[in-house]
């Protein structure tokens, strides 16, 4: 029987702030679980610390929110333990740029086959609007006392540079194009990452849902600019098709230099996508031949209740 | 026949071959029949700086070290400079003779502490900062000296062999003095041929040529060193004997043990296990494909412990292997565990603390951090090991008791147990059982909770992929599925399920796994960890004076057990708390629990072990009523 939208639902009360970009996020990943039916035992949903954090509770497959800054680390550890489960990770800006950022950097050099969402909303919202590792220098959002004295972190950027496979972009109140990049990022084989913008209405008053519409800064006539565009559009390719240095160095550079646009024009999709880069999961192998068929979740470790590993291999080369 | 019990040292600079030329001689003792006990010294530091390590060998059981040395054999001036006072009076000292005339001045890894130490005795003894004045001063005490021309037995051989680039190869100088010492000693050539096959044998011309060196070397000791009381000839081979490094012990168990991830951040003491348990990953399964333990390097302890969890939250066994420094980061990520009900083994190699304090040395300084580490009250067990043997059968019951009861469990191990050597018992896999308790294989019920409320406290637990049994975790307090609940009722509820387990852990562990007896009388010591060993053989020696001290050995620190304690001690009069911290930290522990105070304290914070001479020195100061209230060892180099 098909797996309906609202399957994937729980009932868990939510209380993020009423119009708050989370809902959206949330939506897009019940709608790509959804969409790719899933099976719910199969997934699961790992998060961090803040609002962004609670997602976690709302979707209806196994869910792990663990702390502040953490959840790429518990993340991976149950995907390489057990390669069969669908990840994804979600979690605030702070929580994954600012306490986490270690954690980013290391996971995508490891490049295991999971999807990372951070929930871009320059602030840290669940302890009241401070600051994020987002937020451009000198900015100062509704609850900051003085303007932000820090230089932001680009996290597109960021990813590409640190080896992430799959780096894309996202808006948080683009439903339809959001749940795709979601599917696509899934479907990825590698780390996967989304950067979605997601406006905090309670606290960030600069980057708002206006503000991404262009409502201030009309045309001649009259009409809004959005900053947000599509790179699809553009006919921007963000693949490396082949082997090869100057491929791989035209592919992540233009990724950089778009990762740099911000302001009037704000690109979302795909910037970057690596398919040649073995995963985690093929350089295990590489050492464990079937670590795929049988990884540290389906081993059988007894019998009985009686170990059935054999190590007097191991304790003869150490008899005298 | 008289019993043999010697320690034989080696010193060099790190990277020079102490080790190699230790296992050397370790293993052709083990294999003439005899037990071995052999401790590893070194500096944080890769090159250049003093190690040493000294082997005592016996044919009666040992599990420590003692004071004296018997032997020393030296190719550089700090290992004289730092250790000649310690051969015993009788001993010998086979040494470098090209040395002789190296000053105290010339040696510069030779730190101002030590040196100015070693200067005020020399002056004392009229004796000039020197080698030739060391061994002047040490030949009075009756040590017997055996000098030797290095670079002579190099230039012969070079000779013999007509292969002159063999003169200048003083990375053979270790092999040359294992092998003076072997025919010092009197102990049969060949096994030393084989140990240098054996540890060379991807590389047959260099093998060749030790071999040939180390021929040499043998001979002209048997020919040239007059002999002495010291002499093996061979002891009485017990079958099914295995000499065994420190670390081997918990590796090997985590392998019986079921444990198939190990996620680390390297850190000594610690990383020479998860480095043996990569180098050993395929397993052999009995009729079955093989198995493997995924091992991972990490960015951090944070990260190591993030990823322990979630590999045990798929089912999967999970461990990882620290020591102090990491185990401090790790403090956030145990309280996520704890509230979580996750079972996941911590393999703490402790080090001296505080900070990075001294991070190849020795210390059982943090087993109050390990029973309060994380903030707010959750279960846990901490559960140390007496020595490498245990470790072996502790690391699977650790396992099930994180299983059983869905705690974390810390199971604590030191530097000294993670340098040692030893020769015991074959590791008996038989005797293992694996127990996972609770852990579901299949769930048939709609309705799964995770934290549904039993009788004992402790759910039916699914597994990330397991149909049926979709659940939350978060470190928030949290209901019967799992999801954040901030309810007053439900918080007494949930903090009750997670507690009551103390009281559960201490009715349903063996009795025998918490506490072990080795007697009790008026006088008793009460230790936990490492010490176990020297405070054996210190009772030994006790007792052929027709002198008896108790002592328990506390495996199963938290939860604690209480009343257990107190049965046992019910006739000891004396309580003697042995522990190699400052501040006797399971003294504190004990009188919490028991509200008994400790009588005396035998404590060691040079970050070098006790040696059973010291203990034993110490408890008799107490029988005699001679002894302080603290009694603070410092043996040691
Ligand atoms: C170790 C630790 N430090 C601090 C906190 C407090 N804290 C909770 S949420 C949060 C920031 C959340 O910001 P972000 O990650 O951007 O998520 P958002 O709420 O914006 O979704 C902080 C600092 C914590 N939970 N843990
Ligand atoms: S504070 Fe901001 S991010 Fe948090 S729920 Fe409210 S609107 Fe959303
Ligand atoms: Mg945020």
């Amino acid at each position: 029987m098909a797996l309906k939208l609202s399957d994937y639902k729980t009932e868990f009360h939510n209380d993020w702030c009423p119009g708050c970009g989370d809902f959206g996020i949330e939506n897009a990943i019940q709608m790509a679980l959804a969409e790719m039916q899933i099976p719910r035992h199969k997934a699961a949903i790992f998060s961090g610390i803040g609002c962004s954090g609670k997602t976690s509770h709302f979707i209806n497959v196994y869910g792990i929110h663990t702390l502040h800054g953490r959840v790429l680390p518990f993340a991976q550890g149950a995907k390489i333990a057990n390669p069969e489960l669908t990840i994804v990770a979600a979690g605030g800006d702070g929580d994954g740029l600012g306490i986490g950022a270690g954690h980013f950097v290391a996971a995508g050099r490891r490049n295991v086959d999971m999807t990372y969402i951070i929930f871009d909303n320059g602030v840290y919202g669940l302890t009241k609007g401070q600051a994020s590792p987002t937020l451009k220098l000198g900015e100062q959002t509704k609850s900051l006392p003085t303007p932000n004295t820090n230089y932001n972190v680009n996290p597109i950027g960021l990813a590409v540079a640190s080896g992430f496979t799959f780096v894309a972009r996202a808006y948080s109140y683009d439903v339809r194009q959001l749940k795709d990049l979601i599917v696509a990022a899934i479907k990825h084989d590698g780390l996967a990452f989304l950067d979605v913008l997601q406006p905090c209405p309670t606290y960030n008053d600069i980057n708002t849902r206006d503000w991404y519409a262009g409502v201030e800064s009309t045309d001649s006539s009259e009409k809004p600019r959005p900053r947000i565009y599509k790179l699809e559009e553009t006919g921007f390719d963000p693949v490396v098709h082949y082997e090869d240095e100057a491929e791989l160095d035209e592919k992540l550079s233009q990724a950089l230099i778009k990762s740099l646009e911000w302001g009037n024009k704000i690109p979302t999709g795909v910037f970057y996508k690596n398919e040649i880069i073995t995963p985690y999961r093929g350089r295990i192998k590489d050492k464990i031949p079937n670590y795929v068929e049988n990884p540290p979740a389906l081993q059988r470790i007894s019998a009985n209740g009686k170990p059935i590993t054999d190590v007097s291999k191991i304790l003869d080369s150490l008899e005298v | 026949m008289e019993t043999v019990d010697l320690s034989w040292l080696i010193g060099g600079p790190q990277g020079s071959g102490v080790e190699s030329g230790a296992n050397i001689f370790s293993r052709v003792c083990a294999a003439m029949g005899y037990q071995v006990f052999g401790k590893r010294e070194f500096y944080s530091n890769i090159k250049g700086e003093h190690s040493y390590f000294v082997v005592r060998v016996s044919d009666k059981t040992i599990r420590s070290n003692v004071n004296d040395v018997s032997v020393m054999v030296s190719y550089d001036a700090e290992t004289i400079f730092r250790h000649a006072d310690e051969v015993t009076k009788g001993g010998a000292i086979i040494y470098d003779s090209d040395l002789s005339k190296t000053k105290t001045d010339e040696v510069p890894s030779l730190d101002n502490y030590f040196k100015s130490r070693l200067e005020k005795l020399l002056e004392s003894k009229n004796k000039e900062f020197s080698i030739s004045g060391v061994l002047e001063y040490v030949k009075e005490k009756g040590v017997k000296l055996y000098p030797v021309s290095f670079r002579g037995i190099l230039s012969s051989v070079a000779e013999e062999t007509n292969n002159p680039k063999l003169k200048g190869m003083i990375r053979m100088f270790n092999v040359l003095g294992v092998s003076l010492s072997l025919g010092f000693l009197g102990m049969p050539p060949e096994s030393l041929l084989n140990s240098i096959e054996s540890i060379f044998s991807k590389k047959p011309k260099i093998a060749e040529i030790n071999k040939q060196a180390a021929t040499y070397a043998y001979n002209y000791a048997t020919a040239k060193f007059e002999k002495t009381k010291f002499s093996l000839n061979g002891g009485k081979k017990e079958p099914h004997t295995i000499l065994v490094q420190g670390h081997q012990g918990t590796a090997i168990g985590k392998m019986v043990s079921g444990c198939r991830f190990q996620p680390y951040y390297p850190i000594t003491p610690a990383s020479d296990e998860c480095v043996y348990l990569e180098s050993n990953e395929i397993l052999e399964i009995k009729e079955d494909r093989p198995g493997s333990t995924v091992v991972i390097q990490t960015e951090d302890e944070i990260s190591a412990l993030g990823m322990t969890i979630g590999g045990a939250l798929t089912g999967t066994r999970s461990s990882t292997c620290t020591s102090g420094p990491g185990f401090s980061l790790m403090a956030e990520t145990l309280g996520w565990a704890g509230i979580n009900e996750v079972p996941i083994v911590i393999t703490l190699y402790q080090r001296s603390g505080p900070s990075t304090g001294l991070p190849t040395r020795h210390g059982q300084d943090d087993l109050l951090f390990a029973i309060n580490a994380g903030h707010g009250e959750f279960p846990r067990i901490v559960y140390a090991s007496g020595d490498i043997e245990e470790s072996f059968y502790d690391t699977a019951n650790c396992f099930n008791y994180s299983d059983v009861y869905q705690v974390p469990v810390i199971h604590m191990l030191d530097k000294f147990i993670a340098s040692s050597v030893i020769t015991c018992k074959r590791f008996d896999p038989e005797k293992v059982t694996i127990d996972r308790g609770k852990l579901l294989d299949r769930i048939e019920t709609e309705d799964y909770k995770r934290f549904e409320q039993t009788e004992d406290g402790i759910s039916p637990r699914s597994k990330l992929g397991l149909e049926k049994g979709i659940f939350w975790n978060t470190g928030d307090e949290r209901d019967e599925y799992g999801h954040i609940s901030e309810d007053p009722v439900c918080r007494v509820q949930m903090m009750d399920k997670r507690l009551s387990r103390l009281e559960y852990i201490l009715k349903n562990i063996p009795q025998e796994d918490q506490v072990v007896s080795y007697g009790v009388y008026e006088h008793c010591i009460i230790s936990w960890g490492s010490t176990k060993g020297p405070i054996l053989d210190a009772i030994e020696m006790l007792k052929k004076e027709n002198l008896n001290v108790g002592f328990l050995q506390l495996k199963l620190l938290h939860p604690f057990p209480s009343e257990l304690v107190k049965s046992l001690l019910k006739d000891a009069k004396t309580i003697i708390d042995v522990e190699a911290n400052h501040t006797g930290q399971l003294g504190s522990l004990f009188k919490q629990n028991t509200g008994k105070d400790v009588d005396y304290y035998i404590l060691k914070y040079t970050g070098r072990a006790m040696t059973s001479t010291e203990i034993y020195d110490s408890l008799k100061k107490i029988l005699e009523n001679k002894a302080d209230k603290r009694e603070v060892l410092t043996h040691g180099a």
